[in-house]
C-alpha cells in the first residue's frame, strides 16, 4: 500500500438499533503518515468517534459492523488479520487517550494498579518480561513524562483523589505506557476548564513532537485542530468532506460545512454545538 | 459515553413515544405484567358476576360438601366449613387489591409533597424532613407494620393506616433526590426569575420530571404492599375472618395440610399472581422510561 | 486515618438513628388510641388489675418521663417485664436471640453466596439460557410471599419426600444445650459434637432457603444490573482499548465496582429479612426471638412488643454500619466522599 502508518480504504459502517439500520460511515478514506499530526473534524453525530472505533478495532459487534472498506496498519491489513493480532495491537502500536477523565478511569483501583496491569499485558503481547518492581519502575517514569510532580503519590492514589487535568495526564500516560506508535486522542480535555485544557494540549503535542509519534486527534474544536495538526479531515454525516493541509483548510475552505466550522471557532466554548452549521443542515 | 452518543445521533428521529411504545411492547414481561394487572382489577370490580357463590363469603357453612378437592363445581376445591375457595379468592383478590389501592392513594401524594418540599427548600425543612425518613428506613418495616397493627385492633383500617404511615417515606426519598437534581436546572431558574410561584415550580415544572419514575415505583410497591398486608393477615394481624383474605386463607388452609393442599396452595397463588403482574408491569415501565434506579 | 474519620462518622450515626428509633417506638407505644394497660389486659379486666398495671408501667407519670424511664431503661438493657412469661423482656429476648442471629446470619451468608454469582453468570451469559434461569427465579421469589415459600417446602420436603425435618432446631430426643455461644453450628464445633451440627444443618436448611430465597433473587438482579452497568463504563471500555484481556476485565475490574450496588442493597434487603424471619420462625416453630415477637403481638404483650422490635432495630442498625464499612472498604469515593 503507501507509505502511511495506518491508511483507510472507503470504509462502511452500519448500526442496527430498534430493527433500523443506520449508514453511519458512507466510504471514508483516511492516511496517517508516520510522525504527522492528523486531525479528524466534525460535529456530534458525523461519525467521526465511530471512524476512531473501528481503528480501534473496538466498534461493537453486532450492533456496528464493517460492511465494506479496507484497513492497514503499517502495512498490515488490520479487517483480515486474526482475533489474536488485531487484540496484540491495542494500546502497544496504537495507543488510544480517552475523552473524558472523570469516567475512563476505575474509581475503585489506584492509579498505580490500573497501569501496571495495563503495562503487564502489553509486555506479554510485545512478548518482553518486567519484574513487578521493574513495571512500577515504568509507570513513575512515565508519570514524570506527562509533568506529574509527584509520581509517587499519584501511583497510590484513587481517581477521585486527583484533579481533572491531572486525571488527563494519568490518561495520556497510560496511552503512552508501553510505547505506540500511534496515538489517537479523543476531544482530549473538552471534560477541563480552558486553562487546564490548554495545558494537556501543549503536553500532549510536546510529547508527540519529542517522541516523534503519528497523532490522530478526533475533535470539533478547529481552534484544537490550528494549534496540533498539521493536516486535516472534515467529516459530516458519516463521509469526509474536504481534506488538507491545516494552514490551506482554513486560508481557503472549499466547502460551505468547513466554512460554517471555521465560522463558529472564534465563539466556541467547550462543548457547545455549532448553532450556524445546524442551521446549514 | 462516545459510543452510546453516536448510537443515539441517528434514531432520535423516531418519536419517543414510538420508541417508549416498541421497548414497552416488545418487552414480554411487560406485556405480560399489563395483561395480569387487567386480569386481576377486572375481576376484582367484576367479582359478584364471575363468581359462582358469592354468598360464601360470608359465615356461611355446609358441612357436606367441606374439603372437596378442585373440580367442575368447584375450580379451586371448598375449604374446612365447605365454603367455594375459588369465590372466596377472588373476593379476596378485590381485598388486596383495594388494600394498595388506599396505601398507595394517602402514602404516594403524601411522600411526594414531602420529598418536593425537602428537596427544593432544603435547610432545616430538608433536615426535618429526611432525617426523619432515614430514621423510618431504620426499622425493619414488617416488624414496624405489625407492631402498629397489634397495639391497634388488627382489621383491614389498621393494616392500611400501619402500612401507610410507613409506606411513604420511600416515595418522599424518590422524589427528594429527583427533585434535588432538577432544582438546579436552568429551566427552574428561569422560572423563578420570571416570578413563577412556589406552587407552579413545585407541581407543574418539578413534578412532571418525577412521574415517570413514580409510575414505575408506585406499581412496584403495589405489589409490595399486597404482599406486606397478606403476611399481616396470615399472621392474624390484617383482616379478620370471615371476611375473605388470601393471607387468612392461607394460614386457616395450612392446618389442612398436605392432605387439602388446594386450601392453602391456591389462595397462595393468586397472592403471588396479582404481585407478579404488577411487578414485571413496573420492571417494563421501568425499561420504557429507562429509570434504573427505582427499585 | 481517613477511613477512621468515616467509620466515626458512621458510627454516630448510627447511634443518632437508635435514639429516632426508640423515639418513634416510644410514640407507637403511648400514642396509639386507648389505654395501654387496658388494651394489654383485654375486655375482661377489672378497673383495679388495670390502675395496678397502669402503675406498674408507670402510665400516670408525665410523657417526657416516662420517655426518660425508658431511654434510662434501655441504656442499661433494661426492657421492663413481660406480661406474658412474667419475666424480664430482656432475659427472654437473651434466650431466644441466638436462634434468630444463627438463621438470619446463615441466610444472609447463603443470599450473598449464591446470589452475587448468579448475577454474574446473567451479565456474562446476557440473554442468553443462565440469564433467562437468573432471571425467572429471581422475579418469582421476590413475588412469592414467603409464607407460600416456607408452606410449599414443608410440604414438599417434610410431608411429601420425608428428607428434612420440618420443624425446631434440633430432633426432640436430641440432647445438647447450646450455652457457649447460643448457635448450634458453633457451639457443637466447640463442644465436639458433629452429630449435633450435621442435625442443626439438616433443620436450617429448609427455613433458610424460604427465607433466603427474595433476599438472594434481589441481589442476583442487582449484582447483573450493575456489572451490565459497569461494563459499559469508560473506564472498561478504556482497559479494553488498552489491550487488557477480558478475563481480567471483567473478574478483575469490572467486579469490583459492581459489588457495590449489591452491597449497598444488602442493608435493605436485610430489613425485609428480618421481617419475614417473623413468618419463617412461626411456621417452622423456630425457637426464636421472632416467634416470641409474634407472640407477644397477638397477646399485646407491650413491653415485650417494645422490646422485640427495638432489639430488631438494634440488630437491623448494626447489620447496617457493618454493610457501610464493607462498602467504603470496596468504595474508596465511599469512604473519601463519605456517602454512597
Amino acid at each position: 500500500m503507501s507509505s502511511a502508518l495506518l491508511s483507510v480504504r472507503d470504509l462502511h459502517v452500519d448500526f442496527t438499533t430498534y430493527n433500523q439500520t443506520h449508514k453511519v460511515l458512507k466510504g471514508i478514506n483516511l492516511d496517517i503518515p508516520p510522525h504527522s499530526q492528523i486531525a479528524l473534524v466534525g460535529e456530534s453525530g458525523s461519525g467521526k468517534t465511530v471512524t476512531m472505533k473501528a481503528i480501534m478495532g473496538l466498534l461493537r459487534q453486532p450492533l456496528a459492523r464493517i460492511t465494506a472498506g479496507e484497513m492497514y496498519y503499517d502495512g498490515r491489513d488490520l479487517l483480515t488479520m486474526p482475533d489474536k493480532e488485531r487484540v496484540a495491537l491495542r494500546g502497544t502500536a496504537m495507543s488510544m487517550i480517552f475523552q473524558d477523565p472523570m469516567t475512563s478511569l476505575n474509581p475503585v483501583f489506584t492509579i498505580g494498579d490500573q497501569m501496571r496491569t495495563i503495562l503487564k499485558y502489553a509486555d506479554r503481547r510485545l512478548g518482553r518480561t518486567r519484574s513487578a518492581r521493574e513495571r512500577k519502575v515504568r509507570v513513575l517514569e512515565v508519570l514524570g513524562q506527562v509533568r506529574m510532580r509527584d509520581p509517587e503519590r499519584v501511583f497510590q492514589s484513587y481517581p477521585i483523589m486527583l484533579s481533572g487535568g491531572m486525571r488527563q495526564r494519568v490518561l495520556i500516560a497510560m496511552a503512552l505506557l508501553s510505547e505506540p506508535k500511534l496515538l489517537i486522542a479523543d476531544e482530549p480535555g473538552t471534560a477541563l476548564d480552558v486553562t487546564t485544557q490548554a495545558q494537556i494540549l501543549k503536553l500532549m503535542k510536546d510529547l508527540v513532537e519529542e517522541r516523534g509519534l503519528a497523532l490522530l486527534m478526533i475533535t470539533h474544536n478547529l481552534g484544537v485542530v490550528r494549534e496540533t495538526c498539521s493536516y486535516v479531515y472534515v467529516m459530516n454525516k458519516g463521509v469526509v468532506v474536504e481534506h488538507g493541509s491545516t494552514a490551506d483548510l482554513f486560508a481557503a475552505p472549499q466547502e460551505d460545512y468547513t466554512k460554517a466550522l471555521i465560522a463558529a471557532v472564534p465563539r466556541l466554548t467547550g462543548e457547545t454545538r455549532f448553532g450556524t452549521v445546524e442551521a446549514m443542515r | 459515553m462516545a459510543h452510546l452518543s453516536e448510537l443515539a445521533a441517528e434514531p432520535q428521529r423516531l418519536s419517543n413515544a414510538y420508541q417508549n411504545w416498541y421497548r414497552f411492547s416488545r418487552n414480554p414481561s411487560a406485556v405480560i405484567g399489563t395483561a395480569i394487572v387487567i386480569i386481576c382489577i377486572l375481576t376484582a370490580i367484576f367479582a359478584p358476576l364471575i363468581t359462582p357463590y358469592p354468598e360464601h363469603v360470608g359465615a356461611v357453612v355446609n358441612f357436606r360438601e367441606r374439603h372437596l378437592p378442585p373440580s367442575a363445581d368447584y375450580w379451586f376445591g371448598t375449604d374446612n366449613v365447605g365454603r367455594d375457595i375459588f369465590t372466596r379468592v377472588v373476593f379476596g383478590m378485590r381485598i388486596s387489591l383495594l388494600l394498595a389501592l388506599v396505601v398507595l392513594a394517602t402514602a404516594v401524594p403524601v411522600g411526594t409533597v414531602l420529598g418536593l418540599l425537602a428537596g427544593y427548600y432544603g435547610g432545616w425543612v430538608e433536615i426535618v424532613i429526611m432525617r426523619f425518613t432515614d430514621i423510618a428506613l431504620a426499622i425493619p418495616g414488617l416488624v414496624m407494620v405489625m407492631a402498629v397493627a397489634a397495639v391497634l385492633s388488627p382489621d383491614l383500617l389498621t393494616s392500611m393506616i400501619a402500612i401507610a404511615a410507613l409506606w411513604w417515606t420511600w416515595h418522599a426519598r424518590l422524589i427528594y433526590s429527583i427533585t434535588r437534581q432538577t432544582r438546579v436546572q436552568d429551566y427552574i431558574e428561569a422560572a423563578e426569575t420570571l416570578g413563577a410561584s412556589k406552587f407552579h415550580i413545585l407541581f407543574r415544572e418539578i413534578l412532571p420530571n418525577c412521574v415517570s419514575a413514580l409510575a414505575v415505583k408506585t406499581s412496584l410497591d403495589a405489589g409490595f404492599v399486597i404482599l406486606i398486608g397478606s403476611t399481616l393477615s396470615f399472621l392474624g394481624l390484617g383482616i379478620q375472618p370471615p371476611t375473605p383474605d388470601l393471607g387468612t386463607m392461607v394460614a386457616s388452609g395450612a392446618a389442612f395440610l398436605p392432605s387439602y393442599w388446594w386450601e392453602s396452595v391456591l389462595p397462595g397463588c393468586a397472592i403471588l399472581f396479582v404481585s407478579l403482574g404488577f411487578n414485571l408491569l413496573g420492571d417494563g415501565l421501568r425499561d420504557m422510561f429507562d429509570v434504573e434506579d427505582v427499585r | 486515618m481517613e477511613f477512621a474519620s468515616f467509620l466515626l462518622k458512621r458510627a454516630l450515626w448510627s447511634l443518632l438513628v437508635l435514639f429516632g428509633l426508640s423515639i418513634i417506638i416510644f410514640a407507637i407505644a403511648r400514642g396509639i388510641p386507648g389505654d395501654p394497660a387496658r388494651i394489654s389486659l383485654g375486655p375482661a379486666a377489672t378497673p383495679e388489675q388495670v390502675q395496678l398495671l397502669r402503675d406498674r408501667l408507670g402510665l400516670d407519670r408525665p410523657l417526657i418521663e416516662q420517655f426518660g424511664l425508658f431511654v434510662g431503661g434501655l441504656m442499661q438493657g433494661d426492657l421492663g417485664r413481660s406480661l406474658l412469661t412474667e419475666r424480664s423482656v430482656t432475659a427472654d429476648i437473651r434466650d431466644t436471640f441466638a436462634a434468630t442471629f444463627e438463621l438470619v446470619l446463615v441466610t444472609i451468608t447463603v443470599a450473598l453466596v449464591c446470589g452475587a454469582p448468579m448475577g454474574v453468570a446473567a451479565a456474562t451469559w446476557r440473554n442468553r439460557w443462565p440469564d433467562h434461569v437468573v432471571q425467572f427465579v429471581s422475579i418469582f421469589s421476590a413475588v412469592t410471599p414467603t409464607f407460600l415459600k416456607a408452606l410449599l417446602l414443608q410440604i414438599l420436603a417434610g410431608y411429601v419426600l420425608h428428607i428434612l425435618p420440618t420443624t425446631g432446631r434440633l430432633p426432640a430426643g436430641m440432647d445438647f444445650s447450646a450455652d457457649l455461644t447460643g448457635m448450634l453450628l458453633i457451639d457443637s464445633v466447640l463442644r465436639g459434637r458433629p452429630d449435633v451440627f450435621f442435625e442443626a444443618i439438616r433443620h436450617l436448611l429448609l427455613p433458610v432457603i424460604a427465607l433466603s430465597l427474595a433476599s438472594m433473587g434481589q441481589i442476583a438482579r442487582i449484582t447483573r444490573a450493575s456489572m451490565i452497568d459497569v461494563a459499559g463504563q469508560d473506564y472498561i471500555e478504556a482497559n479494553r482499548a488498552f489491550g487488557v484481556p477480558e478475563h481480567v476485565r471483567v473478574f478483575k475490574y469490572a467486579l469490583r465496582p459492581s459489588f457495590v450496588p449489591p452491597l449497598t442493597i444488602l442493608g435493605l434487603q436485610f430489613s425485609a429479612l428480618i421481617g419475614n424471619a417473623f413468618v419463617v420462625e412461626l411456621i417452622f416453630a423456630w425457637p426464636g426471638m421472632a416467634a416470641y415477637g409474634v407472640r407477644a403481638i397477638l397477646q399485646k404483650d407491650l413491653n415485650a412488643v417494645m422490646g422485640v422490635v427495638m432489639v430488631s432495630g438494634v440488630f437491623f442498625v448494626i447489620v447496617n454500619l457493618v454493610i457501610d464499612i464493607l462498602v467504603g472498604y470496596v468504595d474508596p469515593r465511599v469512604r473519601i466522599r463519605g456517602r454512597r
